[in-house]
């Protein structure tokens, strides 16, 4: 649209600019808070300008030296137990649901249409609906406390196979041919031609699950019972429920800043990548 | 290089009472270097037939060979074989390069030598300055010629071509045409070219196969398909306008039908009488369109006139003269050619 409307284009900054401060203005106190004392938290109204606490509240968080009540797990070990599991999830959800939507649509097995709604029909078990089996499948493995316990059950995915499934059957069917008459075998083409074709669905696939991977509140929270394997997200929340005595905010909220920053580099960026592959595209 | 020979091919689809046959027992001696043209309408089966000498489609029975193996149970891989698709089916995520090399990459061929057979058939087909190009930044002809490029660099036994040209505008398949004849003569390697189009069909073939439902109805040279057409169907399908076939003609021999082909049928003084129901100027011709004034039924017979010649009025009444030796004869039960 070319228009010139001086207050038209006021009021839509005005409305954005709003928008803007009222998603940011959370984060931004969150930021505050973590450059400050406990006790500069604690003051009512409480300093809306950073203080000089950053160095210091930061460090103590990381290496998990806060004082008071609460777990004090350093962050930096929680960090990379959310780092290694949002990977392990993301990239296994990926590998799985390609390989699975590959069979699904490219052979043809006994059976197939069955094992297709089988697993489109887990798309709407969530899984808080089969936790109490999972965790006692998970305990029964012994793998509580565990990388293997922390991701496995996560990784099957109805919904990536669903939409790997769906972009592959928009591959043409003489693509498939002109395949095998240059002599590439199944694998072969899924590594050459479909793997490449489905870089930009993998990229925003990845953006997705590793934010779900690293979300994770519930399930972490029954499978972990030792400090080393908490995750950044229960890690917080363990350090909130101290108790009567006095709650280190400054460095709870710095934990919640160092948890933020991952999944935002994830989407910053994986953004780029994935718009050069939808600029990309060949539809 | 290597002839392709089929026996008894027959295809079909699904098992037991929902059996479909679409292909039912083609026989053909293609010769080695032979450029055979394979033409029909639409579901005829064609290109069905194509698939099965690629590979691409399971024979359900008989027995295909590529030169002297019977090639029934191999990959097309194995076949030694080149496919061009209609819609070309390049890898869009290579470069024109790496589209052509693709197969060789695969067979393992020595770099020097994919590079060597690349850059012949990118000179070869006038390719040189896009090889580094993603097929999406190349025109629809370009995209054409790197798909026989990558059919090219192979030096295959055959070549399959399934509509190549159907997707070009009308100009550039012309121009096309005549490359790919240009080709053949070059490289002279065994081709079946599979169109609906007949022009196509009369201009690449040095023998063409018409196909009708599954069944081959004639194979043979275009001069012998087009003046000896061997059924019905072939007289119907090839030529345009198509021949005209009457089972009303004056002088037919009961359960016969009589063919004559418009451009043989001169307007005379005496001879079949006609009433003039419609006329269509072409240009280079007129077509003339008539019916008998014996009364029977709805049998229109068309005659084309060169444009010099005066036009007959709508609703006079004409006679014409099929010319010594052009008439055919076909059994009006079967279809086939009748000796005259």
């Amino acid at each position: 649209m070319v228009e010139r409307r001086p207050l038209l284009n006021a009021l839509s900054h005005v409305v954005l600019i709003l928008g803007v401060l009222i998603v940011a203005f959370p984060l931004y106190l969150t930021f505050v808070a973590s450059t400050q004392t406990s006790q500069a938290i604690m003051q009512a109204p409480m300093s809306l300008l950073p203080g000089d606490q950053l160095i210091e509240n930061y460090s103590a968080a990381l290496m998990g030296k806060g004082a008071g009540a609460g777990a004090k797990a350093p962050v930096a070990r929680m960090m990379t137990v959310s780092l290694i599991s949002a990977l392990i999830i993301s990239l296994g959800k990926i590998l799985i649901s390609l390989l699975s939507a590959f069979a699904i649509v490219y052979f043809r097995f006994p059976y197939r249409m069955f094992v297709f709604w089988s697993i489109f029909i887990t798309l709407m078990l969530p899984v808080e609906v089969r936790i109490g089996p999972t965790y006692k499948v998970v305990a029964d493995f012994g793998m509580l406390d565990s990388y293997a316990g922390l991701t496995i059950p996560l990784i099957a995915s109805a919904t990536a196979t669903f939409l790997f499934r769906q972009f592959f059957l928009t591959v043409p069917e003489e693509l498939v041919e002109a395949a095998r008459i240059d002599g590439a075998g199944p694998m072969r083409f899924f590594k050459d031609v479909l793997l490449p074709l489905s870089a930009t669905s993998i990229a925003a696939l990845f953006v997705i699950q590793f934010i779900y991977g690293w979300n994770q509140y519930l399930w972490p929270l029954l499978v972990t019972t030792n400090e080393n394997m908490y995750p950044v997200v229960i890690g917080i929340k363990r350090m909130i429920s101290g108790g009567d005595s006095e709650m280190q905010w400054n460095i709870v909220m710095a934990t919640a800043m160092l948890a933020m920053i991952p999944p935002a580099l994830v989407v910053i960026l994986m953004q780029k990548w994935f718009v050069k592959g939808l600029v990309d595209t060949e539809k | 290089m290597a002839s392709i020979t089929l026996k008894n091919v027959v295809k079909r689809y699904g098992f037991g009472k929902s059996t479909n046959q679409v292909i039912h027992g083609v026989n053909a001696q293609i010769g080695d270097g032979e450029f055979v043209v394979v033409v029909g309408p639409s579901g005829c089966g064609k290109s069905t037939l194509l698939r099965m000498v690629a590979g691409l489609e399971e024979i359900s029975e008989g027995e295909i060979s590529i030169g002297q193996r019977v090639v029934n149970n191999l990959e097309p891989s194995e076949r030694d074989i080149a496919m061009v698709f209609q819609n070309y089916a390049l890898y869009p995520h290579m470069s024109v390069f790496e589209n052509m090399a693709y197969g060789l990459k695969i067979a393992k061929v020595p770099l020097d030598e994919i590079r060597a057979r690349v850059d012949k058939a990118a000179r070869i087909l006038e390719l040189g300055p896009y090889l580094r190009r993603k097929p999406r930044e190349l025109s629809g002809g370009q995209r054409q010629r790197v798909a026989m490029g990558r059919a090219i660099v192979r030096q295959p036994q055959v070549f399959l071509f399934d509509e190549p040209l159907s997707n070009l505008d009308a100009k550039l398949r012309a121009h096309t045409r005549l490359e790919i004849q240009k080709l053949h003569r070059e490289l002279g390697i065994t081709s079946l070219f599979v169109t609906h189009d007949q022009v196509e069909a009369m201009t690449l073939a040095q023998r063409m196969i018409v196909m009708n439902d599954g069944v081959m109805e004639q194979f043979g040279t275009p001069e012998e398909v087009y003046t000896r057409p061997a059924t019905t169907f072939v007289a119907g399908f090839i030529g345009s306008p198509p021949m005209n076939l009457l089972k009303n003609a004056p002088d037919a021999k009961p359960g016969t039908i009589v063919g004559i082909r418009p451009e043989h049928l001169d307007i005379t003084a005496k001879g079949w009488s006609l009433n003039v129901d419609a006329l269509e100027m072409l240009g280079a011709e007129r077509l003339v369109y008539g019916r008998w004034l014996h009364g029977a039924g709805d049998e229109l017979v068309i005659v084309r006139c060169a444009e010099d010649h005066p036009a007959p009025e709508l609703g006079s009444t004409i006679h014409v003269t099929p010319r010594a030796g052009r008439l055919h004869a076909f059994d009006a039960a079967t279809g086939k050619r009748l000796p005259i």
